[in-house]
């Protein structure tokens, strides 16, 4: 009888504050993980968005590939109506 | 009474309740900590994915872009080279854009190696701008076969000299002023007409009839 009191105060005064700290430090840590989650998804959702531009980029081309050929043709005409320095 | 009721046995069966209490708050206050987690990290593939479709052909177009550049700067650089020579042209560049001639042409390295000639400080910015437009350039009216228009030594007025002003080359070329007077070298015969009375009209005019 006396060994049974012993085992339940063990079981009120350790066993049960070691579960509680051991579930509230596990709670603690996947509660800290929401906000970062939550950072990272908007802050991805913006980069996403930024990237939205890239499309834009084979207007770009375009128009470098537009320019040179005109620099190229000015380029042509220039070597033949300038004489070449020797 | 109610203090003799309690034995070990209930004490045990009430420390187990408390635990299990514990544990079922806590898993489940994990569980949806977790959740959230979950769906937040869904959020975030979706817009991962979304950054690897949009910026996979960016990579292609840079390079198609960098690579028209490319061909540009060569074009340039080798017409330029071509037409004022390299030592020119490495001062034509200096002259506009100071401190590029350390940096060179990037397809002739010698470049890098010349002392670039100070054009700017004989030709004006104007001048350069001009002469970068081709032959409508007042430079590119002199004649090339002559002798050469720069002059390391002569600072502002070889940039002067460079357009075409006939008040700054030759004045005894031009048309004198005519010299008027009784001393004037060149005398011109006297009217007849000037002092001497007025001409009559006919007399039908006068007469009106």
């Amino acid at each position: 009888m006396t060994l049974w009191w012993i085992g339940d105060a063990v079981l009120l005064v350790v066993v049960l504050p070691v579960v509680v700290y051991l579930l509230h430090g596990v709670l603690s840590a996947a509660r800290s993980i929401v906000p970062s989650v939550r950072s990272i998804a908007a802050t991805t959702a913006a980069g996403s968005k930024d990237l939205d531009a890239t499309a834009l980029l084979l207007t770009t081309q375009s128009q470098v590939e537009q320019t040179v050929a005109g620099v190229a043709n000015y380029g042509g005409s220039l070597d033949v109506i300038i004489d070449d320095a020797e | 009474m109610v203090v003799l009721a309690i034995g070990p046995g209930t004490v045990t069966v009430v420390a187990l309740l408390l635990i299990v209490l514990a544990l079922v708050y806590y898993l489940v206050s994990t569980i949806m900590a977790l959740s959230a987690i979950t769906k937040g990290l869904d959020e975030v593939i979706v817009n991962v994915t979304e950054i690897i479709e949009k910026s996979a052909p960016v990579n292609d177009v840079v390079d198609a872009i960098n690579g028209q550049l490319d061909a540009g700067v060569d074009l340039l650089e080798g017409l330029l080279v071509k037409k004022a020579g390299l030592v020119d042209a490495v001062g034509l560049v200096d002259g506009l854009y100071p401190g590029a001639a350390a940096a060179g042409f990037r397809n002739f390295p010698e470049s890098t190696s010349i002392e670039a000639p100070r054009i700017s400080e004989v030709y004006t910015k104007g001048t350069l701008t001009l002469a970068r437009l081709g032959r409508e350039a007042p430079i590119a009216a002199a004649n090339p076969a002559g002798p050469v228009l720069r002059n390391v030594e002569g600072g502002s007025l070889a940039a002067r000299l460079l357009y075409p002003s006939v008040r700054h080359t030759a004045p005894p070329e031009l048309p004198r002023s005519p010299v008027i007077g009784t001393d004037a070298p060149v005398q011109y015969e006297q009217r007849d007409d000037i002092g001497a009375p007025r001409k009559r009209l006919p007399a039908s005019r006068v007469g009106g009839g």
